[in-house]
């Protein structure tokens, strides 16, 4: 991923958001990502609501394999041994 | 078993090559869910991603013995899935006209509406803060819920492995057999999506 030299718009920002979180930017990019955001309270409630996002995702509760299903792999499994 | 594999890992090994029930539904158990939704992205109905999963337990079991620990046991058995699953898309797809892992991949998608930005690429509406005790409702979780089975497949996946169920970003890479750069841009996209259902949702009058 590749930005412009010293400047970074909030527009160029909020697309390196997830490269940023995840710790991707090399550290010159990380540097005037740093260096927006202090400067910038838009970009800053924005990446401020992306951990927000994921946060929450990471509360959901995934669906569990219905019982049905589950047996029917059981069976399989005690054929498979037989 | 080589080294790499982590001492559960060997044991689950160990208890299926042994035919023990008890390993078996562990790692259905745990891995089903995921499974099924990876199938979805390369077939074109539910029923079917069913079938792929249960032609890809019997492969897992099958091949046990030949398992070599050379991948986490995880990482095997997601690489025999996509396999079925896209061996069986392509079948589908002569009868079926459907389009999975590619729906999103072409042209740009920004992550915030161009005309919320000035032509100079600055904010001209700032996104507001957000109320943290409509934040934490019941009611704001839903929301998430639906955007994200709003997305393309691809992103759904992605962003139910990565943040939902907290694979790391080369577990899903391995698993979907995607670039360091596609798995990054499928997340962002389903992350940026689903904080703009936020943004609507929380931005409405209560």
């Amino acid at each position: 991923m590749s930005i412009g030299l010293a400047h970074l718009n909030c527009r160029e920002l909020v697309e390196l958001v997830t490269a940023y979180i995840e710790g991707d930017l090399s550290s010159g990019e990380r540097k005037r990502f740093d260096a927006h955001l202090a400067s910038c309270d838009g970009c800053t409630t924005y990446v401020e609501q992306m951990r927000r996002t994921i946060e929450l995702t990471g509360t959901l509760r995934i669906d569990d394999v219905p019982r049905e299903a589950e047996e029917a792999l059981l069976r399989s499994f005690r054929d498979w041994k037989a | 078993m080589p080294e790499l594999l982590s001492p559960r890992d060997a044991k689950l090994v160990e208890g299926l090559r042994a035919g023990d029930e008890e390993a078996f539904m562990e790692l259905i158990g745990e891995l089903n869910p995921s499974l099924l939704r990876v199938a979805r992205m390369f077939v074109p109905t539910a029923a079917v991603a069913e079938d792929v999963v249960g032609e890809t337990w019997l492969a897992v079991l099958n091949g046990i013995d030949r398992f070599e620990g050379r991948s986490s046991l995880k990482t095997w058995i997601f690489r025999i899935l996509t396999n079925t699953a896209k061996t069986r898309g392509e079948r589908e797809r002569r009868s079926v006209p459907f389009s999975a892992l590619d729906t999103d991949d072409g042209g740009f998608e920004p992550a915030v509406e161009r005309s919320r930005f000035t032509g100079t690429g600055h904010w001209a509406v700032l996104p507001r803060a957000w109320p943290e005790d409509r934040l934490l409702a019941k009611e704001t979780l839903s929301v998430v819920e639906r955007a994200i089975e709003r997305l393309p497949p691809s992103q759904r996946t992605v962003i139910t492995l990565r943040d939902v169920e907290g694979w790391t970003a080369d577990e899903v890479r391995n698993a979907l057999e995607l670039s360091e750069t596609n798995q990054r841009v499928l997340l962002h996209r389903a992350r940026a999506k689903v904080r703009h259902a936020l943004e609507q949702y929380l931005s409405e009058e209560q």
